[in-house]
């Protein structure tokens, strides 16, 4: 946005008073090269046209009618902070967690600062879903504990996975290999994890001509499978106490989590035996359920079947698909045919695509919208000589000094940095993030 | 910015030094110009013009650029835009493209700033000849090359494409998202 127009000036606001997102919170510990993109991202918060408000919630330190009233274009990037969920009985049982909760806490996230998983009463946990975040928490809960010592892991989930009594993790997925939805670099990586035996019946692995036409059209899952099948080869090691396990579980899909013995936590997981069909509408192949079950222990459950979006007062929202119903970035009325553009109004990242995608994708997603924007500032529909111009910056700061709100300046999230750097140099770490509220707050104010 | 350095009533002799002084000032960097005032009382001054400001660069990678070294074998690599838009550009050999993009003020998104974990230095090589003078990917380059967006039969990472002598007059073209774009009649290949 910068780059494409001469006096532009942009605020970020966001609600934590760190910024960057899931870079921050979302990319697991032990992939430090994947947040090397938050240099280029401080470049653009340096840029003395550019400020960033952290600490400032939408929905309660302002609203969404308010920030349109101040500024010419506002652009929603807020991705998602919810889960899908199975809808199934025993969901709400202890012991179950989405994946997005488990990785906020081992990246201190400050909401789930105090999520306290129980890892210490089983030896088995349960990964439902076979995407490239399932495969993350199966590998920090896989991984020697003195390999994430030198991370940026939160210190409390180091400490809780120092002392975790888990042995077996299970990657659980409805349909087979070839529908996995990982990708070969983080398949790769924990299928080389030392230390670790790798389970994948050769069975699952039979291909359908469906399957190889869906391979044909994807070298993403020609990659995958190949991966798969070779580690379904390896002759396994005899197990020693050293040994931990990670077994693949294809064509199963959830259909009951089972209380434990003395009913407190979840104990076991009840699986149906899957079939792949043909989806004549979507030309997908869609597991089907064939009417034999089987039971899974387990003591810990993280579910790991996507992210949701929230929606917000004000704000057209598809629920079936979790987006803001848009236009290459423009927001709409709503997701039917007759639905008009909201002027000034844009999305983008995750609330605009859903949530799947990598960096990458997010920036070629945040050039069409910023495509779409300049097109409309040329043909002017931001410039309404009959109502009254928007303050923009200054009328931010009016409307969070009459809240009284304290923001966080960028320069306040470099107080946190290098404080977070300086505890993390004392541990053989690169920072020690901060993971409470109130001390996050504290410290940028130094 | 100028400050002069008053030189009073001396021997021809310190004429001659001040001369050499000068001369040995204008190859100062910092120094733009250096000039010898003579005043009427045969007073001399020296008077420094110094450069407007010092510009430190903030380079992403580290480079051995060698300004001015003629030592270096230098190859002349083409950047094609999305736009159909060119830049030539001269890269040392040794240096990959995707560092010879920053410093040529080329838009070649570097996210992990060439530590083989993103897909954002995507190219795709032109001439199918220059692809093959390349070695094979390894396994790493190619987990990331599957998630580029708009990949090709010749797609590289340009972190990953170094510059050699048998690449000299290489092509590479920046990606489009959805726009096809044909210049030389070349339209990339969805792989």
């Amino acid at each position: 946005m910068l780059k494409g127009r001469e006096g532009v000036r942009v605020d970020i606001i966001d609600r934590l008073p760190t910024p960057f997102g899931l870079v921050r919170s979302g990319v697991a510990p032990d992939h430090p090269e994947t947040k090397i993109v938050v240099n280029q991202f401080s470049r653009v918060a340096a840029n003395p046209r550019c400020s960033f408000f952290g600490n400032v919630t939408l929905g309660s330190d302002l609203s969404l009618s308010e920030l349109r009233k101040t500024y010419d274009v506002v652009v929603l990037a807020y991705g998602a902070e919810s889960d899908r969920s199975f809808g199934i009985p025993g969901e709400d049982l202890r012991g179950i967690h989405s994946a997005r909760e488990f990785v906020w806490w081992y990246n201190g996230h400050p909401d789930m600062c105090n999520l306290a998983p129980d890892l210490t009463n089983t030896d088995s946990a349960v990964v439902l879903g076979q995407g490239n975040v399932a495969l993350d928490v199966a590998r920090i809960l896989l991984r020697c504990t003195t390999e994430l010592a030198s991370t940026d892991i939160a210190d409390y989930a180091l400490d809780a996975l120092r002392s975790s009594t888990i042995r077996k993790v299970y990657l659980v997925g409805r349909r087979g290999p070839v529908q996995a939805a990982c990708t070969a670099k983080e398949l790769r990586e924990i299928l080389g994890l030392k230390n670790v035996n790798v389970y994948i019946k050769e069975a699952d692995l039979a291909t359908s001509p469906a399957d190889k036409e869906e391979m044909r059209n994807s070298r993403i899952k020609r990659r995958v499978y190949e991966l798969l099948s070779k580690a379904a080869t390896v002759h396994q090691e005899n197990n020693d106490n050293d040994r931990k396990e990670l077994h693949f579980v294809f064509f199963r899909k959830p259909t009951k989590f089972l209380p434990s013995e003395d009913g407190s936590t979840v104990g076991a997981m009840e699986l149906e035996k899957t079939l792949l069909k043909d989806d004549g509408a979507t030309g997908k192949q869609v597991a089907v359920g064939t009417g034999e079950f089987e039971e899974l222990k387990c003591g810990i459950v993280l579910k790991s079947i996507g992210y949701k979006s929230l929606p917000i007062e004000g704000l057209s929202f598809d629920k079936y698909r979790g987006v803001v119903p848009n236009l290459r970035g423009r927001v709409l009325s709503s997701e039917s045919e007759t639905a008009t553009v909201e002027p000034g109004l844009y999305v983008v990242g995750w609330l605009k695509r859903g949530p799947t995608g990598i960096v990458a994708t997010n920036l070629h997603c945040a050039e069409e919208t910023v495509d779409s924007i300049l097109e409309d500032d040329r043909k002017g529909l931001f410039t309404d000589p009959s109502g009254p111009k928007r303050q923009g910056r200054r009328g931010l700061l009016e409307i969070l000094e009459q809240k009284n709100a304290r923001y966080v300046p960028f320069d306040g999230w470099e107080k946190i940095d290098t404080k977070e750097k300086a505890d993390g140099e004392l541990k053989n770490k690169p920072r020690e993030k901060i993971t409470r509220w109130n001390e996050l707050l504290e410290a940028a104010r130094e | 910015i100028f400050f002069s350095l008053p030189l009073y009533r001396f021997a021809a002799s310190t004429y001659v030094q001040a001369n050499i002084a000068f001369c040995l000032l204008k190859k100062n960097l910092l120094v733009k110009s250096v000039c010898v005032y003579r005043s009427d009382d045969l007073s001399f001054a020296l008077v420094f013009v110094f450069q407007k400001s010092i510009l430190f660069s903030t380079a992403t990678t580290s480079s051995h650029h060698d300004e001015g070294g003629d030592d270096k074998e230098k190859i002349s690599v083409t950047f094609v835009n999305k736009d159909g838009t060119e830049k030539t550009i001269s890269v040392p050999v040794g240096m990959s493209m995707l560092e010879a993009a920053h410093e040529n003020d080329i838009e070649l998104e570097g996210a992990c700033e060439g530590s083989l974990a993103c897909s954002t230095c995507h190219v795709i090589v032109m001439d199918v000849k220059d692809y093959n003078k390349l070695e094979d990917p390894t396994d790493e380059e190619n987990d990331m090359l599957d998630l580029a967006f708009g990949l090709t039969e010749t797609s590289r990472l340009g972190c990953q494409v170094i510059a050699k002598p048998e690449l000299d007059g290489v092509r590479l073209a920046l990606p489009a998202a959805t726009r096809n774009f044909a210049v030389d009649g070349f339209v990339p290949k969805p792989h």
